[in-house]
């Protein structure tokens, strides 16, 4: 009961916020940082429990809902699984740590600020969580509605441009989804007699070979521009500029996961053959994402685009590493998964403190920052480096483990997207530079270093990039045997040594 | 094929130390703050210290046993294992990386103890000893590492430690740019570390030493050889060769003791223990060992020429370190026949260098942080022990016997000339070429700095260093008389590093005896130095860089154009292409993106007229979607 317990506990959370009278902030602020942490308590609980050896599904719960369709409510997770709900959760407490004063000025109360976090924690944890399509698919368009609102009613001078934006680009990849949705009810109801939504049963489904692609396409149009990847991914910048720092930290760092992990657990298993014949091009999409996405990071002025476009080219690598098809690459798509999460997350809340003490989202506008505010001048610098990948943190050993396994089976792909760790140290260095380094800008000469609130809410984030980057085996252990999985179910043949004995 | 032997016979509990002692000390001073002012240098230096001291007890270990298990490892975790990929966290420690670590922690204490000095009255001292001692963690992970990932991390941590220290005044605009371009050049080399590793482990299922070598041998010639290539390009970008030496110059923006420590006796030295650490990968591979000797060859010119024309004293030996490795290199580039004089030379470089540039920054002190030596003069008079330490260095650096860089780089010349035919006389030749012009400027740096006129304006009081920096100078003196002919003697070195580098190799014929080499050297070094003497001795030196100069001093005072050439052929390119890009997203990809909403927008306004009011863009994107959905179902055949 691990996973409902989950799925309750923020939205139970979310009620007690909106039934709290008006003007009771700190109270919700301390209600929502709470459940959050019971929440992240509960599922590190669930997380030691978890048999390490399998790849299959476990903490399983099954009850019929719409019988008449075949729709059930299904929990279940596997290692992909339980790392992405892991990366949620302990993520939500810090975001609303990290928070604490956003949500001022918006169109509705703070109150509704952090009510809606929770309902999207739930929302998050339902997606990952979903053995059934048909609910996965609920939870992924539910999911839109508290985003909606946390832009549109919260973001920054574009937040309605924005948010629109978001919510038209997402409704037309869910509706491809809802489609191919439907097609599979129509398989299965004539394939099996009855209609099931049911990830292990459809895996069974024998879908002749035109069919599959479109359903394919269904699936995977929808994660591309969840992901986002190229040329898919306008939306990104203008949602994570105009969203506020916590909120984007949710967007970019879970929510778009949604579509990477969407890919590995249905567009994979459900259509293998589909998913081999795609391979090719959607590797060719997934460099130009990392190279695209690197360059024009490059090019950003502002320093909330300047990340959601490093994004974009992490993205690639994710993608690159799950159609590549080998153990390595898999393995090491879904450990960056988890690594993004935590290194995005630092950057967007150090970006958010710089933003709020400048008033300025401008890169420009900042300078000398590590002689005004050191504290907050490391935590970028760190973040900065988690995000190009250095060795020692734990990002490095994701996109390592990447670009070797796509080695494997596309060696020129893998050689472009080296590429992108040139391109990665020209923009967080020339950012660093900018904002910490030289003389102090004008306007930046008393701005306040990290209070105490904003040291703990960080403090987590750059302890894990840190640890992992030494001790990745916790999380490979587990997500190892879930790649095997999928690897088989997709009959991707591991390559060997090409100079064996 | 014959199975490779093992590089490590037995283990050590010891090794881990060697790293966490330093990487400690930067730990605790970087969390402490201001809180450590008070004693984070001594803590540094001490912990640097300890380090060295076990690497002695490690030395003495290593000495009690037989040539043949020599090598010990310490197997710390499984770091990583994802898929078919594994990688040990493991150290491995021979006769090669023993050679490392004491330079590193025996030098680096040295220039820890400098710094307490020459630091004394920076603000942000003990932010400069965390660096120095992340900088040795990070140095003794590259040598000590028994995988090239294990390697990578001390490869990138150094690169790290550099660019924190190049940058460590980064308030000024121009030194926060040379901390930059390090690290950004330098990870243009890192992708052939990237690249190596892709390889060895698509080829070999492994990217541990002992793996690779365990396939070395002709029949994987081509996979050896563009694994070679690979590391090739790595160890340029980290010992600043040809094409990638552009980021060197710049970097003596750091603070002088850095110079000394990073940029001239360790860090930039990492290429050629690369590439005599991954013998296997290169012996053979043919063509990436010709091209690793034309890097080589071509560097060691290319620095040379731009030392002949630096008035910056620190520039002028920064190119000479480039120059000096690419000596290195060559001899690295050579195989079996020169790895062992690599390696020696890189040892006497590591010396002599590590003094004059501590000797440079003594000047420094003494001279209101003054470098242009143009503005120096009769320093020996006010500096007496900088001036002897200095001349001792120079005469090293030159190749004047009994001092040790004669005799490293003698053996150098000699292994070119030997390695036969057309190409053993053209980078042997090019090799000596090498020594005259280094002798010309080193004898311009010596002259112009310490002898002639006063030419410093009246305010500068230039006086000796306190003991605390020249004491460390001192010491490193005696390894710049010494250790050349210590390690010379009785092939000690060369014997030393056999079993690792240079197993069953058989010394051919030589194309020329070592006496004729050395003397065809020696002349080489008498013409660099006389014409010197009569361009900077016979006519006074003057005080502000003349500018009707030739064409070709203007070209090496530019650095060759490299700045110019890299500027007009990649960042100006690159900066079009960035705002192309960008204009392109905008209005291209965006643009279609807006422009179909503005269509739907156009559509829905004449939808509302008809309908009531409420049915906007959502509406009609659910009609749309449905439709495609029919269109999808039709197309599938449902």
């Amino acid at each position: 009961m691990y996973l409902s317990a989950l799925l309750l506990l923020p939205l139970i959370g979310s009620a007690v916020i909106a039934a709290l009278p008006a003007g009771r902030t700190l109270l919700a602020k301390q209600i929502a940082l709470g459940t959050s942490v019971l929440t992240a308590l509960l599922g590190i609980a669930m997380a030691l429990q978890f048999d390490r050896a399998l790849g299959t599904f476990q903490f399983v719960e099954s009850h019929e809902w719409i019988t008449s369709f075949g729709v059930k409510y299904g929990l279940g997770i596997d290692g992909t699984g339980l790392v992405l709900i892991l990366m949620a959760l302990i993520l939500a407490p810090i975001v609303i740590l990290a928070s604490w004063n956003e949500g001022q000025g918006g169109r509705f109360s703070q109150k509704a600020f952090f009510a809606l976090i929770l309902v999207l924690e739930t929302f998050m944890v339902g997606v990952f969580a979903a053995t059934d399509v048909f609910l996965f698919y609920v939870f992924f368009e539910a999911m839109l509605i508290p985003v909606y609102f946390l832009i549109g009613s919260f973001g920054g001078p574009n937040r309605s441009y924005a948010a629109v934006k978001f919510l038209l680009y997402s409704l037309l990849g869910g509706l491809l989804m809802l489609a191919a949705v439907i097609g599979l009810y129509v398989l299965t109801k004539s394939q099996f007699g009855a209609p099931t939504y049911d990830v292990t049963e459809l895996s069974a489904l024998n879908i002749d070979q035109n069919l599959q692609r479109w359903l394919f396409l269904g699936f995977f149009i929808a994660f591309a521009i969840k992901a986002p990847m190229w040329p898919l991914h306008t939306w990104l910048p203008d949602a994570a500029s105009a969203a506020t720092p916590g909120t984007a930290i949710l967007l970019i760092g879970v929510l778009d996961k949604v579509g990477t992990f969407g890919m590995i657990r249905y567009c994979l298993p459900l259509f293998p053959d589909a998913a081999h014949y795609f391979a090719p091009t959607i590797v060719v999409l997934a460099v130009i994402s990392i190279i695209y996405g690197a360059i024009l990071a490059i090019g950003q002025k502002d320093l909330k685009r300047l990340i959601a476009f490093t994004s974009i080219s992490h993205f690639g690598f994710i993608v690159l590493g799950i159609f590549a098809m080998t153990s390595t690459a898999g393995a090491g798509a879904t450990l960056y998964m988890f690594n993004h999460g935590f290194s995005t997350a630092a950057l967007f809340m150090v970006a958010g403190w710089m933003i709020s003490r400048r008033n300025s989202s401008t890169i420009t506008d900042f300078g000398g920052l590590q002689r005004v505010t050191p504290v907050m001048a490391w935590m970028f610098f760190i973040a900065g480096m988690s995000s190009l990948a250095l060795p020692g943190l734990s990002s490095f050993i994701s996109e390592v483990l990447v670009l070797v396994g796509a080695y494997q089976t596309y060696p020129v792909a893998a050689i472009i997207s080296t590429v992108a760790i040139v391109l990665a140290a020209l923009y967080i260095l020339i950012v660093v530079q900018r904002s910490l380094h030289g003389p102090i800008a004008p306007g930046n000469e008393s701005l306040p270093d990290l209070t105490n609130r904003e040291k703990v809410a960080i403090a987590p984030v750059i302890a894990i990039i840190i640890f992992l980057g030494f001790v990745p085996s916790v999380l490979l252990n587990v997500i190892n045997p879930t790649v095997t999985h999928t690897l088989t179910q997709v009959h991707a043949t591991e390559p060997t040594p090409t100079a064996g004995e | 094929m014959e199975a490779a032997h093992a590089l490590a016979s037995g283990t050590s509990s010891l090794l881990v130390w060697l790293v966490a002692l330093p990487a400690l000390g930067a730990t605790i001073l970087l969390l402490a703050g201001r809180r450590s002012d008070k004693w984070g240098h001594l803590l540094a230096t001490g912990l640097s210290g300890a380090s060295f001291v076990v690497g002695v007890v490690e030395l003495f270990k290593m000495l009690s046993r037989d040539g043949e298990s020599r090598g010990v490892s310490q197997h710390l975790f499984t770091w990583i294992n994802a898929g078919s990929f594994k990688v040990e966290a493991g150290l491995l420690l021979d006769q090669l990386s023993i050679c490392f670590v004491l330079l590193i922690t025996g030098v680096g204490t040295l220039i820890h103890v400098y710094s307490i000095a020459y630091m004394e009255h920076d603000h942000d001292r003990r932010r400069f000893f965390s660096y120095l001692n992340l900088f040795i963690a990070a140095m003794l992970l590259l040598v000590l590492g028994d995988s090239f990932l294990n390697l990578y991390v001390g490869w990138e941590g150094v690169g790290l430690a550099s660019y924190l220290l190049i940058g460590f005044w980064n308030q000024k605009p121009a030194y926060a740019t040379a901390a930059k371009k390090a690290f950004i050049v330098n990870r243009i080399g890192d992708m052939g570390l990237s690249f190596a590793i892709m390889i060895a482990f698509t080829a070999f299922g492994t990217v541990s030493f002992q793996g690779v070598a365990n396939h070395a041998g002709p029949e994987h010639k081509q996979v050896m050889t563009w694994m070679g290539l690979a590391l090739l390009l790595a160890a340029a970008g980290k010992s600043a060769q040809f094409p990638l030496q552009s980021w060197l110059g710049d970097a003596m923006a750091g603070p002088t003791p850095v110079s000394a420590l990073i940029h001239a006796a360790t860090m930039v030295t990492a290429g050629v223990y690369l590439i005599t650490r991954s013998n296997f990968v290169f012996d053979s591979a043919p063509t990436a060992q010709l091209m690793v000797v034309i890097v080589g060859v071509v560097t060691l010119l290319f620095g040379a020429l731009i030392g002949t024309a630096k008035d910056d004293i620190k520039k002028a030996l920064a190119a000479s370190t480039m120059s000096q490795i690419g000596y290195m290199v060559l001899a690295a580039g050579l195989g079996p026949a020169g790895y062992a004089f690599a390696i020696m030379h890189l040892l006497t470089h590591g010396f002599f260098k590590a003094s004059m540039f501590l000797g440079a920054g003594s000047v420094m002190h003494g001279m209101n942080d003054e470098v242009d030596m143009r503005k120096f003069g009769r320093l020996r008079v006010a500096m007496p022990i900088t001036y002897l330490t200095f001349g001792l260095g120079y005469l090293a650096i030159i190749g004047v016997p009994p001092f040790s860089g004669f005799f490293s780089k003698d053996k150098i010349i000699e292994a070119a000339f030997n390695a036969g035919g057309a190409r053993g006389w053209i980078i042997g030749l090019a090799a000596l070429l090498g020594a005259a012009i280094t002798a010309f400027y080193m004898t311009r740096v010596m002259v112009m700095t310490f002898f002639g006129q006063k030419r410093w304006a009246d305010d500068v009081h230039p006086h000796e260093s306190p003991k605390l920096m020249t004491a460390p100078i001192i010491i490193l003196s005696i390894g710049s008389i010494a250790a050349g002919a210590l390690f010379a003697f009785g092939s000690s070195l060369q014997l030393w590093l056999e079993p690792v580098v240079a197993r069953g190799f058989v010394e051919g014929e030589p194309a020329l005896q070592p006496i004729v080499v050395s003397i065809m050297a020696l002349v080489a070094v008498a013409l660099g130095v006389a014409l010197a003497y009569v361009k900077y001795v016979r006519v006074p030196v003057e005080a502000v860089a003349p500018t009707n100069v030739s064409i070709w001093t203007r070209f090496a005072r530019r650095d060759l154009l490299q700045d110019a050439f890299n500027e007009a052929v990649f960042m100006r390119p690159g900066q079009y292409l960035t705002r192309a890009l960008s204009f392109f997203d905008r209005k291209v990809v965006d643009g279609a993106v807006n422009g179909t909403g503005a269509l739907f927008g156009g559509l829905s306004v004449r939808v509302r007229r008809v309908q009531t009011g409420y049915v906007r863009t959502y509406a009609l994107l659910i009609l749309v979607g449905a439709a495609l959905v029919l269109a999808a179902m039709l197309a599938a055949r449902i």
